[in-house]
């Protein structure tokens, strides 16, 4: 088989999976007939049928809600909101239930759904289509985030997430979903939930990032002697990965799409300021989007931290 | 111009306040079947009063009364069988009781401990849902799956009429009625949402009505007059067996006490409107009937309420006595493993075994 996108990569998972277990449906909106909005279920309504992918009608709420109920009754939905923008009105089911179920029940029952959802930042679409929220998900005690980054870890991680028996919120950065190709393999492999993995060895600065932000801090580190941890999944939050990294390198910069205010990386540098502080040589670094909206097509490129914004990061931290 | 749709809205009554029945809508019950329905109404009512006396004395939090409303929930909770699922929210001490749900753990559950929201293995029977209406979804996706795997089996979802003006409600009677989902929906209209009428939930003449409008049967019951709402519950789960889909189930009855322990109905409706219903709630109307069919009597009523007393003074105390939760447990069963933090938190907070 030749290079894959990662659309055709989580299209491969969720065939392998379904075809490993009858109890894995998808549920979403135009996942079945039309293969999603961005086709990434192409293929699966044929394959399997309408039973096991189905098309629901324009309904987040009822979606996720009812995911909740099959998923404690002992099958597995994978659910499909089309933008992340739209999973607002699915937040209650969430974090009113989905995450709180097992310990409601102190363990008689547990919503282990999947819900995948495009995110981010950089497809120039209508509002609301490049919505950055991860880190309100990752506050919710009870729910695992996960944000693939390759083909070949968005293939293993969806396969990790559909196991896993917690629910899993899969955030697929849109802006990757065709612009990188790799070579995926056809077997039945997994990449644990939990573990953050070195993308690039360095020596001086240590960069997390994830989703679409690990490629451009990857593209920005030219010339400079970074380590870039991809975490892939974001909830929880491989700390020993990151720790371990500033410790070698002493030097933490944090870059994500989402607004400062907040967000993620205001977690990951209070980790590393009160676990390793007395390894750091300069200040905690965050790139990040503003605290606003983000913007439009127009605006967009301006609201997403750039290379030049990034290196400047970069440069800083390397003033000490 | 054509009329193109009409719908009726069909009420069922089977014996009216005077204890009078419609001899040919009686569903096919033995006297120690209608014997067990009166037991269960007097073992509810005395487990509800202890538990306001015990919110009073200070040995419960707050309590969400069900009196008024045992015949809507005993009604169809008896009409379902072992295997099926219960949804309830949280004014359904009614339902849970009559499936034989310890009532020390109901107890423990309101003295603000979760472990009395663990269903014991044998019965499905869903945490009571807090936020009113967000366990609608939840019925339909499990009765999603009971047909997915073939399943002869129901979801029941309880539910009031404040909880029918959320868009949780059009969203799951919508997907049920697309799904054709295997499930119950059963609205307990008890006429308030803590202090906001029926009437400005909507402006709709009924809440079974509702179901029209997702291709789906709605039937509006006398939810006091516990044999309708048994057969209506029966028959719906029957069609729902049957491949026939979702049904929407308004129980007509009224919450005769406070919203809560924490409220004051005085400050919102009128004396004489609490007193009016009070005339029409369910136990009398069913005592009525019993005498007439000769099945009760003072002496066979009072040897209940003596034996629904001393289980319930029996419940309480293993309530009582039940050693107090472990703060272990506040972490353990977040997820299904801990995570690495939830280990370190464990110990800096000393809760580490």
């Amino acid at each position: 088989m030749g290079k894959i996108t990662i659309v055709q990569a989580i299209n491969m998972a969720l065939s392998e999976e379904m075809q490993r277990d009858t109890n894995v449906v998808i549920i979403g909106e135009d996942v079945g007939k039309d293969g999603g909005v961005f086709r990434v279920t192409e293929g699966l309504q044929e394959k399997f049928g309408p039973e096991r992918v189905v098309d629901t009608p324009l309904s987040e709420l009822g979606i996720i809600g009812s995911a909740i109920g099959m998923a404690a009754y002992g099958i597995k939905p994978v659910v499909e909101i089309q933008f992340m923008g739209f999973i607002y009105a699915g937040l209650e089911q969430i974090f009113s239930h989905a995450s709180r179920l097992r310990s409601r029940s102190r363990g008689r029952f547990s919503a282990p759904i999947v819900v995948r959802t495009p995110y981010g930042i950089g497809i120039k679409p209508p509002e609301l289509h490049s919505e950055s929220a991860e880190a309100l998900f990752c506050h919710m005690p009870g729910v695992k985030v996960v944000v693939p980054s390759t083909p070949y870890n968005a293939k293993g991680l969806l396969k990790s997430a559909i196991r896993d028996s917690d629910p899993v919120i899969f955030l697929e950065p849109s802006r990757l979903y065709r612009s990188i190709k790799a070579e995926v393999p056809e077997d039945d492999y997994t990449v644990p939930l939990g573990k953050a993995e070195v993308y690039q060895e360095g020596k001086e600065i240590t960069v997390v990032a994830w989703g679409t932000m690990l490629h451009r801090a990857a593209e920005a580190a030219e010339g400079f002697d970074c380590e870039i941890i991809d975490l892939m999944t974001l909830k929880p939050l491989d700390e020993e990965a990151i720790l371990k990294s500033v410790r070698k390198t002493g030097r933490l910069v944090v870059v994500h799409e989402a607004s400062k205010s907040g967000g993620l990386g205001a977690e990951i540098s209070a980790l590393v300021a009160e676990e390793a502080v007395e390894y750091l040589k300069a200040p905690i670094l965050r790139v990040a989007g503003p605290e606003a909206v983000i913007p439009m097509a127009r605006l967009e490129d301006y609201y997403m931290p750039g290379k030049e914004r990034i290196r400047k990061a970069y440069e800083k931290v390397m003033l000490y | 111009m054509d009329i193109i749709g009409s719908f009726d809205v069909k009420f069922l009554q089977i014996i009216n306040e005077a204890g009078v029945c419609d001899a040919a809508l009686l569903p096919s019950m033995e006297a120690p079947d209608l014997k067990k329905i009166f037991e269960t109404m007097i073992l509810v009512r005395t487990f509800n009063q202890r538990a306001l006396s015990l919110q009073r004395e200070g040995r419960i939090g707050t309590y969400a009364s069900v009196l008024g409303q045992e015949a809507s929930q005993i009604g169809s909770a008896l009409a379902l069988e072992k295997d099926d699922w219960i949804f309830p929210s949280f004014r359904e001490s009614a339902v849970l009781i009559s499936r034989g749900y310890p009532m020390w753990m109901l107890y423990r559950y309101w003295m603000g401990d979760e472990r009395g929201m663990k269903a014991p293995d044998d019965m499905n029977i869903f945490p009571m849902s807090v936020p009113v209406g967000t366990q609608l979804p939840h019925a339909v996706g499990a009765a999603f799956a009971m047909k997915y795997r073939n399943d002869r089996r129901v979801a029941a979802v309880y539910f009031g009429d404040g909880g029918s003006s959320r868009g949780d409600f059009h969203e799951a009677l919508n997907l049920a009625g697309v799904f054709k989902s295997p499930v119950i929906f059963l609205l307990q209209n008890n006429q308030w949402a803590i202090s906001v009428p029926r009437a400005r939930q909507t402006a709709a003449a009924t809440l079974a009505q509702r179901a029209f409008g997702y291709g789906i049967p709605g039937i509006q019951v006398d939810g006091n007059d516990i044999l309708a709402v048994y057969r209506a519950t029966k028959e719906a789960a029957d069609r729902a067996r049957g491949g026939e889909g979702p049904t929407l189930i308004e129980c007509y009855t009224y919450r005769l006490d406070d919203h809560t322990t924490a409220d004051d109905a005085s400050r919102y409706r009128r004396k004489e409107e609490v007193e009016e219903w009070r005339e029409k709630e369910p136990l009398l109307r069913f005592r009525l009937f019993l005498e007439k069919k000769g099945l009760r009597t003072k002496e066979y009523e009072e040897e209940v309420a003596k034996k629904a007393l001393e289980a319930v003074d029996k419940e309480i105390e293993k309530a009582e006595k039940f050693p107090p939760p472990d703060p272990a447990d506040i972490i353990r069963y977040t997820n299904f493993e801990l995570t690495a933090r939830q280990k370190t938190e464990l110990k800096e907070f000393g809760w580490e075994k």
